[in-house]
């Protein structure tokens, strides 16, 4: 690797619960057996991945009061599927997604911590906040947060987690893992007192990911993250989100390398490019069965449609802005305004509903040969479009073998990406700087 | 009556903490070699410790066969969290999880939540009982054969077989269903320290696996039966329940004649109070034998006072005496920590209950 670039970061989506993941094709495994994750991961440690990726759902989506029952779903509660992949795994990190709307700091941070010492520095925790009274449902304090209010919680969360983080005093002879001393926060989100259980952990901290995209997700990124989960696929939007979030950090002392972002994008390969592109799109027809077509038009249009033909023309009435059809997962910010794109596609192209869908949603991010794919990956890091990528197979668990044997020894001879782990943790794969100890 | 009955045991490999994943791994696989039941790992958040069902995850991979029974308390934590985190720790163990139920009263623990105040052993024991409820009926909310994957509609699950739970309780409800698959047992299997304040009830409904503590073996006999009992008025078939007795053992000093009564255990704040053997690996071999014969007990969970020592000798003197005697299994037969236990797979709540939702 030559020393005038920073080398690639690579990480591992675990295939989740949603459309992306492909159920029908035959090599589809199964998502909650551990034999499953205990694959993808070792292919991702194989290929000196950075870390694996887990994602959350606390409450299953509905539609129109329904079970959604078109795409994968169940998946294992993350902290505790990545301390029993901390056996079968030596160097990969592992990355929990936990949201701090339905969770306690001292019992996230303990957990959090925990899972750093079981994995020798490997653990990380995807900060995420959510307000809906839907997926309150299932827990004791209900949806009662105020969706202005996600991001103070969740930073205060962030900072407590870090107070616990600190409170033992330091290891020393006859003393290796140092002593538990007091802590006491008090805070508008929290009021606690008392003593931590677990020792300061290998890496001091977790890594901190974060994944909110609007101006106070990048502020709080910007304040209290080490890696950025973001959408920003194509690279005039990466370079933008780019400039914009590593231009908060001097505010808070910090310097362009603290954070690294890493936007999650998907891949198809083949032995030519004009395969790989026919592949794609199989694998969208795929993703996009008639049944998952509608339900994306009624997503958009907030009323049943369900009196429409998939393969017939988009239909004449307007959406419903207000509606309440679709739970547990985020409605289109401006449906009017997506539903008149949709309508001026369809009436240029001439396609049908799904068509349309098709062509409007689940596009791959990098499509063709190992050199294409990598060459284009390489690019986008060079100029400035992000520090790596969270890569999303659609397939489970065989989703990334093709990339890890082809793409990955093509970055590498580029000097894009790394050989060998060079060091133990997490934080030492993605170049953090260790965390300073307050207190 | 006893003579067919099989014999059970466990053993607690918790201690001074550790941090690192090798000393609960040597001491897992230890217990495994011995053919045990399972081993439970202790935890509170009033003393320094790992998470223990990270660590007992931890262990998952590194072991076959052997149960992994983790203290989760239901006091300052979410059900569902709860009830997810031990459905995962049953997949990735291929269902040999299990789940050591306690409170925690003490206001220490309450402040370093902030969430509302301690409360006594007994409201939160009946709280336990609340979530161990709910945990169950997240873990039937879909049925086995959920998962479809039925192409020519397009249907990955079949929605009629998940099912809300719709769980009311005195400070919480939850909505369900899981996020999680139904686990390879269907349900972990649920134990509870009976003879702490206020557990008895919430054991005699709830619990798969009692342990109870008693000096003699007619102490052991009658908390039994009062348990057995008990789970009867629950409308419980009571030969479901397993009553395992809870020792301490020190094995550190040689064979001494056998008192018909145990030592009482010194009170400290690590462990709950109870009866101690103290002597050597054959005397507690046929303290076993003696009141596994007699029927006083289902088999025992014993806790080493010095973890490495006293679970090397109970395994290599302890358990081989008794596997020499035939008194014990010399390899787990079955694979799930129900096979070792001989209680059957439930059928979930919801499966005859047809399209409801």
């Amino acid at each position: 690797m030559t020393a005038d670039r920073e080398p690639i970061h690579l990480a591992a989506h675990f295939p989740g619960v949603n459309s992306t993941t492909v159920w029908t094709d035959p090599r589809s495994g199964s998502q909650i057996d551990f034999s499953s994750f205990e694959k993808l991961a070792r292919t991702a440690e194989r290929g000196k991945f950075d870390f694996f990726f887990l994602a959350e759902g606390l409450r299953l989506r509905e539609h129109n009061g329904l079970i959604h029952d078109l795409d994968v779903v169940g998946r294992p509660e993350s902290l505790t599927v990545l301390s029993a992949l901390a056996a079968v795994t030596d160097r990969l990190g592992l990355a929990a997604t936990v949201n701090a709307t339905f969770n306690e700091p001292y019992e996230l941070a303990r957990r959090l911590a925990t899972l750093d010492h079981l994995s020798a520095g490997r653990a990380a925790w995807n900060v995420v906040t959510s307000s809906d009274a839907f997926t309150g449902e299932n827990f004791r304090r209900g949806g009662y947060l105020d969706r202005a209010d996600r991001y103070t919680r969740a930073a205060e969360f962030v900072a407590t987690a870090r107070e616990l983080w600190d409170s033992w005093t330091p290891a020393e002879p006859g003393s290796p893992h140092g002593a538990p001393r007091p802590f006491a926060h008090t805070g508008p989100q929290f009021d606690i007192e008392g003593e931590f259980t677990v020792p300061r952990s290998p890496q001091g901290h977790p890594v901190v990911i974060q994944a909110g995209d609007s101006d106070e997700g990048r502020e709080f990124a910007a304040s209290a993250a080490d890696v950025i989960f973001s959408r920003h696929g194509t690279p005039e939007e990466g370079r933008a989100f780019y400039t914009d979030t590593k231009a908060r950090l001097a505010k808070y002392g910090r310097k362009p390398a603290d954070l690294k972002i890493m936007p999650g994008v998907t891949f198809v390969l083949g032995d030519s490019d004009a395969e790989a592109q026919e592949r794609a799109a199989e694998i969208r027809r795929q993703q996009i069965s008639p049944q998952n077509a509608m339900l994306a038009l009624e997503q958009v249009w907030g009323r049943d449609l369900s009196a429409y033909d998939p393969d017939g023309p988009l239909p004449e009435i307007e959406p419903d802005p207000d509606s309440e059809l679709v739970q547990g997962r985020a409605r289109v910010a401006d449906p009017l305004a997506v539903a008149a794109k949709w309508r001026a596609l369809s009436e240029a192209k001439g396609l049908s509903i799904r068509q349309t869908v098709i062509e409007t949603t689940a596009r791959q991010s990098f499509i063709g040969t190992p050199e294409t794919v990598a060459g284009a990956l390489d690019t986008f890091v060079r100029t400035g479009a992000a520090d790596g990528f969270i890569l999303v197979p659609h397939l489970t668990p065989g989703g990334l073998d093709e990339f890890v044997d082809l793409v990955v020894p093509l970055l590498q001879e580029r000097g894009a990406f790394r050989t060998e782990y060079e060091g133990e943790t997490l934080r030492s794969h993605l170049g953090l700087p260790d965390p300073i100890r307050k207190g | 009556m006893s003579a067919t009955r099989p014999l059970h045991l466990a053993a607690e490999i918790g201690g001074p903490p550790h941090y690192d994943a090798a000393w609960y791994v040597e001491l897992a696989r230890l217990a495994e070699r011995g053919a045990l039941d399972f081993v439970t790992l202790q935890d509170s958040f009033a003393r320094p410790g790992p998470d223990a069902l990270a660590v007992l995850s931890r262990v998952a991979p590194a072991t076959e066969r052997v149960g992994l029974v983790p203290t989760v308390t239901t006091t300052h934590t979410e059900p569902f969290h709860v009830s997810t985190a031990l459905a995962t720790l049953d997949w990735v163990s291929r269902g040999r999880a299990g789940w050591l139920v306690d409170v925690s009263d003490t206001p220490a623990q309450a402040r370093l939540f902030g969430r509302r105040p301690a409360a006594p052993a007994a409201a939160l024991w009946h709280e336990a009982g609340e979530v161990a409820e709910v945990a169950a009926r997240l873990w039937d909310s879909w049925e086995d054969d959920a998962e479809i994957r039925d192409a020519s509609t397009g249907r990955f699950i079949d929605r009629d077989k998940l099912h809300h739970v719709d769980f009311e309780g005195n400070g919480f409800s939850v909505r369900g269903p899981s996020i999680v698959p139904r686990p390879p047992q269907g349900h972990p299997v649920v134990v509870i320290d009976g003879t702490t304040d206020g557990s008895g009830r919430t054991a005699a409904r709830h619990a798969d696996v009692v342990l109870v503590r008693a000096g003699r073996a007619e102490e052991a006999a009658a908390l039994r039966e009062r348990l057995r009992t008990r789970a009867a008025d629950h409308g419980r078939d009571p030969d479901t329940l397993r009553v395992l007795a809870a020792l301490t053992v020190h094995l550190g000093d040689g064979e001494r004649p056998l008192d018909p009564g145990l030592e009482s255990e010194p009170h400290t704040t690590a462990g709950p109070v109870g009866p101690r053997y103290r002597g050597g690996p054959a005397g507690l071999a046929e303290l076993i034998t003696g009141w596994h014969g007699a029927g006083a007990v289902d088999g025992f969970h014993l806790t080493p006072a010095e973890p490495r020592r006293d679970l090397e000798r109970l395994v290599n003197g302890t358990v081989a005496l008794l596997q020499h005697r035939s008194l014990f299994r010399t390899f787990h037969p079955g694979g799930t920590l129900r096979e070792h236990l001989g209680l059957a797979r439930p059928v979930s709540r919801y499966t005859t209950a047809g399209g409801v939702r």
